[in-house]
């Protein structure tokens, strides 16, 4: 088939398609409306039922909290892949440059260019945003309950000031300051104590994942919301050192990794 | 559409402008430019979400479509870059 006819087949199925997809949007209900009977329901109880004033994360970690058990372990089979996917294999090693001297940081591989040292107007900016990021990262983690955020965007957040600090052009004290073996324990703990407060739950003859801490006397406050709160602190450990670890992994792959012989 | 006029006319732009983004990133063929032109993709779809009133996802699209997926894209360029030498 020549390539034109090619284009012609494309552009009839593509009509086709067009239309059916007209036609299913005309079916919709408006925009903005919401035709169904949950939503509506959930909102009626939700901050009665579980004191939280964020009520995603009382979606996410109460009414569907086993579905996030499972985006869970989504993240963390992704990161723990990645560990095993980019482990040093036989014929590779970790050096530091082709120089026997002690390279003060990983080289560039580019023949006759040196690693520019990283530029002041880089340097300032990224290093003065490590603390306030790690604290609205903290922040958002910690608060689920009380304020439009989670577990999850929190975690990010705080791997983001990881990730500022190689920007920073410091790929070692990035290294120093997460190593492997801290993040792994950091993501384990996290994905682990989610599991464990639902057991708590059964253990006390409730179904998996209840909500069976006390929950406070003001809607919002930062000790109510029961369990929320501290699964979504786990959470946010957890997503913090797994995507720490998926960036420390391939920043090792190209930084300092050699394939082998040279 | 909502009754207040200034957020149906702040939608409709930051749609079309997702729009006239999502083609852009299509048609950019250069490796690291493609990196840097989602990761403001991904800063796009973050104002669309925070303007229909989701600003939890609107987070998190910022920091993973933002920041973490450029830069995983970036060194796995890189990496294969450097075998290719």
């Amino acid at each position: 088939m020549t390539p034109r006819q090619r284009r012609w087949l494309f552009a009839i199925a593509a009509a086709g398609l067009v239309a059916c997809y007209l036609w299913a949007f005309a079916g919709l209900p408006g925009f903005g409306h919401y035709p169904g009977p949950y939503g509506p329901e959930i909102l009626k109880n939700a901050i009665a039922q579980t004191n939280a004033t964020g009520v995603v994360s009382a979606i996410n970690f109460d009414y569907r909290g086993f579905d996030t058990v499972g985006e869970e372990f989504i993240l963390f089979t992704a990161a723990a892949g990645m560990s095993v996917v980019l482990r040093k294999l036989r014929g590779e090693r970790e050096g530091r440059g082709e120089r026997e001297g002690r390279a003060k940081s990983p080289y560039d591989r580019a023949r006759n260019r040196d690693l520019p040292p990283t530029s002041d107007a880089v340097r300032m900016p990224t290093l003065a945003l490590v603390g306030p990021v790690v604290l609205i990262g903290w922040w958002l983690a910690a608060h689920a309950q009380a304020n439009p955020s989670g577990g999850f965007q929190g975690g990010v957040i705080l791997a983001t000031a990881f990730m500022l600090v190689y920007l920073s052009g410091e790929f070692l004290a990035f290294r120093r300051l997460s190593p492997v073996a801290l993040l792994d324990c950091a993501e384990a703990l996290g994905a682990g104590a989610f599991v464990a407060v639902g057991l708590a739950a059964v253990a006390q003859g409730l179904p998996y994942l209840d909500n069976f801490l006390p929950l406070g006397q003001v809607p919002g406050a930062v000790s109510s919301s029961g369990t929320i709160a501290l699964i979504s602190f786990f959470v946010g450990i957890e997503v913090a050192a797994a995507f720490t670890l998926i960036i420390g992994e391939l920043l090792e792959q190209t930084l300092l990794v050699r394939a082998g012989g040279r | 559409m909502t009754g207040n006029a200034v957020m149906d006319v702040l939608q409709v732009t930051v749609l079309v402008l997702v729009a006239a983004g999502a083609t852009v990133v299509v048609r950019t063929r250069e490796r690291v430019r493609l990196v840097l032109v989602l990761s403001g993709y991904g800063l796009l779809l973050a104002i669309l979400f925070f303007t229909f009133q989701a600003p939890d996802v609107a987070l998190s699209e910022l920091t993973v479509g933002a920041v973490a997926l450029p830069l995983i894209l970036l060194l796995a360029i890189a990496k294969v870059r450097k075998r290719q030498e």
